[in-house]
């Protein structure tokens, strides 16, 4: 595991995992168990029906591909029986048209295989309503920041910080997430509502323009980068 | 057909089976219908002139009796008998005369031109036909007249009628050379249809045999197109199109495979490699930390590598078209070249946009890579070569029913050789390949400008390269 990635026991999660593939699904559970999260797993649709009907999860992790029933007519039971249990899909189909069908029978989010661990643990994470703000707080605080979402404005130490808007966004969500990590393709799905893979480092070069922004002239970082996986807003890093 | 030729057509399958093929074409099943109406339509025609010509005839020949009748009781009225034999006698030495017959209450004939009739037709007045024979030429035959019948007072009898036997002779000579005609006209217009259809059954035999050669997997054969502009000429020319169009995609098919063959399995054999020397030769935990890093890395190469083609796979098949919406073109250009310009001024370039409304139908998603892929390609190679600070335009116009997108950089451009090779896949125009990249990016944004109806092209922007699609744009 990376080692800056740390394990924080009061944000354990229990997950279920519904994965056809055991390789996978072996690597997936020591994995999740490393960073610290409770996984039960299942082999195939009813039998992950079966078991999302009967236990409480913080977090579903549903490959599309199952026998028996496929991932999609899962997720979607689930929903009309009205558990609103995040699911993440995991699918290996990664079109843009697939992830809406995908997202449109329930999902919470989708990600295409091949994936990097870090990626699904970090959606995972994102997708857990455990530690992060209530979506419905009109302000969002880490340490001395403060993200006034309805005044749009953004104060450090109480001095004004003035944010071009899409700059503004990315704080937003990168603060709605605080203390968990946000991995580069997350900001670019979520504050420029793109899915495609940019194959450049575009989104490090918006994220250090809004360091330089936040953090310059302060003793405490706020904005911290987790190498290998992307970015973490909190109080100090260990 | 003689006998023998029957014959052989009867025991020769061969000719049975052309001559069946030959029935079952499109154009001779046509002919039989066009000769079978023709037919009948000459036939009711035929018999319409035969009916209306003999209506003709009896209405002259029985005018023409009523006015000899007429004639004859004014000259019965003036002079009695003694006139009526006199006027008779001297009709009947007229050449083409009617027919003339009177008798006396004991039957003897006063005057006559007729030498035999059915007996008893005198007994009864009226109108009919009759069968007669002259008596005034010598060897008549029995023709037909048609006659009147009176009977005068004092027992007199007198028949007066006209030879009709012209009537039929009449017909014969309109109904006769029309059938003659009518049946010569179906027997030229069978052996027409048939020399016709086994042209095109030539012609589209010859299709056949050249379209079996091709299918047979040499798709160099065309078909022959003679010039002739006829409806063949035509289908041979848009089916030549067709096969043109697809020995490119299969030429295309097998350079792509391979260079995917080349493309991924230079860094496969790379990853091989790394894995097995780090097995080999590693001593430390950093030296296996490394190796399993650097294989990661290669290994997400491979993974982009890989998405890029089936992505560009995707666009050209299509199939995208089906979730086509209505985007706004001038939105996604201000996100693209906004999510762009951080990275652009960190590279030393300004980028500026000039943008004005446009929406298009098309896919968000597509659009927006196809730009970011035409500006990252203008940060990698569109500073100036003197080392200077670069600037990349991005401008959305209008052009008429399209919308130009162009990007332009301020870089050293495409020698006018290379502009069209940069869009096939795989090609980068560096020799070296010391720049990231999977060398599609391009060939992506020209399957998005193919999926979208329009266009990619390079120009010189002297200095510098100015890529445009050019994309049919909704009505502003």
């Amino acid at each position: 595991m990376n080692p800056n990635l740390e394990t924080d026991f009061s944000l354990s999660m229990r997950l279920l995992l519904v994965e056809d593939d055991h390789d996978a699904a072996d690597y997936l559970r020591k994995a999740f168990r490393e960073a610290g999260h409770v996984v039960d797993h299942a082999a195939d649709g009813e039998d992950g029906l079966a078991h999302a009907l009967d236990g409480k999860y913080d977090v579903m992790v549903v490959d599309r591909m199952l026998p028996i029933r496929d991932g999609l007519s899962l997720v979607a039971e689930l929903r009309g029986r009205g558990d609103a249990t995040p699911v993440l899909i995991l699918s290996a189909l990664g079109q843009v048209d697939d992830r809406v069908v995908g997202l449109r029978a329930g999902g919470d989010d989708y990600l295409p295989k091949p994936y990097a661990f870090t990626e699904l643990l970090a959606r995972v994470e994102a997708l857990s309503r455990r530690g992060a703000p209530q979506a419905a707080e009109t302000v969002y605080r880490v340490g001395d920041l403060e993200l006034d979402r309805l005044a749009h404005r953004v104060t450090r130490a109480g001095k004004d910080i003035p944010l071009q808007p899409r700059e503004f966004r990315l704080m937003e969500y990168l603060m709605r997430h605080a203390g968990q990590v946000v991995t580069r393709t997350m900001l670019l799905e979520n504050v420029w509502d793109y899915h495609f893979d940019p194959q450049t480092n575009v989104i490090d070069v918006h994220v250090s323009r809004l360091r330089s922004k936040i953090d310059k002239g302060f003793d405490v970082p706020l904005i911290h980068t987790v190498r290998g996986a992307g970015y973490m807003v909190r109080v100090g890093m260990r | 057909m003689t006998f023998a030729q029957r014959l052989k057509f009867k025991r020769n399958p061969k000719i049975r089976r052309n001559l069946s093929r030959l029935v079952r074409t499109t154009g001779f099943k046509l002919l039989a219908v066009y000769l079978l109406v023709f037919a009948v339509f000459a036939v009711s025609m035929i018999a319409y002139v035969a009916w209306h010509t003999s209506q003709l005839i009896e209405s002259q020949v029985s005018e023409k009796v009523e006015a000899e009748v007429r004639f004859l009781a004014d000259q019965y009225r003036v002079g009695g008998v003694q006139r009526l034999v006199l006027v008779i006698d001297r009709r009947t030495r007229r050449p083409g005369s009617s027919i003339y017959l009177l008798t006396n209450y004991a039957g003897e004939v006063l005057a006559s031109n007729v030498s035999e009739l059915p007996i008893g037709l005198l007994d009864q007045p009226g109108t009919r036909v009759t069968a007669y024979r002259r008596s005034d030429e010598p060897g008549a035959k029995e023709n037909l007249a048609f006659v009147e019948v009176f009977m005068l007072p004092g027992g007199y009898r007198l028949l007066v009628g006209r030879d009709i036997e012209d009537r039929d002779t009449l017909r014969q000579l309109v109904v006769r050379p029309a059938q003659v005609a009518l049946v010569l006209i179906l027997i030229m217009g069978l052996a027409g249809g048939i020399f016709v259809t086994r042209r095109v059954l030539k012609r589209i035999d010859s299709m056949t045999a050249t379209s079996e050669t091709i299918m047979a997997g040499d798709l160099t054969g065309r078909l022959t197109v003679d010039g002739s502009g006829d409806e063949f000429d035509r289908l041979a020319g848009s089916l030549n199109t067709m096969l043109e169009r697809i020995e490119a995609l299969m030429a295309g098919l097998k350079e792509v495979s391979d260079n995917i063959a080349h493309d991924l399995k230079t860094p496969l054999t790379r990853l091989r490699n790394r894995a097995e020397e780090a097995l080999r030769g590693a001593t430390s935990e950093e030296e296996w930390r490394r190796a399993l890093e650097t294989t990661i890395e290669e290994s997400d190469g491979l993974i982009r590598t890989f998405d890029a083609l089936l992505m560009i796979a995707r666009a050209e098949a299509g199939q995208a078209r089906d979730s086509m919406v209505d985007v706004d073109l001038a939105d996604i250009t201000e996100n693209v070249a906004e999510l762009y310009e951080p990275l652009a001024d960190e590279q030393g370039l300004d980028l500026v946009t000039e943008i004005v409304p446009m929406s298009i139908h098309g896919m968000r998603e597509l659009l927006a890579q196809a730009l970011s892929n035409l500006i990252d390609n203008a940060i990698k190679y569109g500073r100036p070569a003197d080392g200077a600070r670069g600037l990349i335009r991005v401008t959305l116009v209008r052009d008429g029913a399209f919308a130009v997108l162009e990007v332009t950089d301020s870089g050293p451009g495409i020698a006018d050789g290379d502009r069209d090779r940069v869009v096939e896949r795989f090609v980068r125009l560096e020799a070296s390949r010391s720049r990231p990249g999977s060398g599609l990016g391009l060939a992506l944004v020209s399957a998005v400008a193919r999926l979208h109806g329009g266009q990619l092209s390079f120009s010189d922007a002297g200095p510098g390269l100015r890529a445009t699609l050019r994309l049919p744009a909704k009505a502003p």
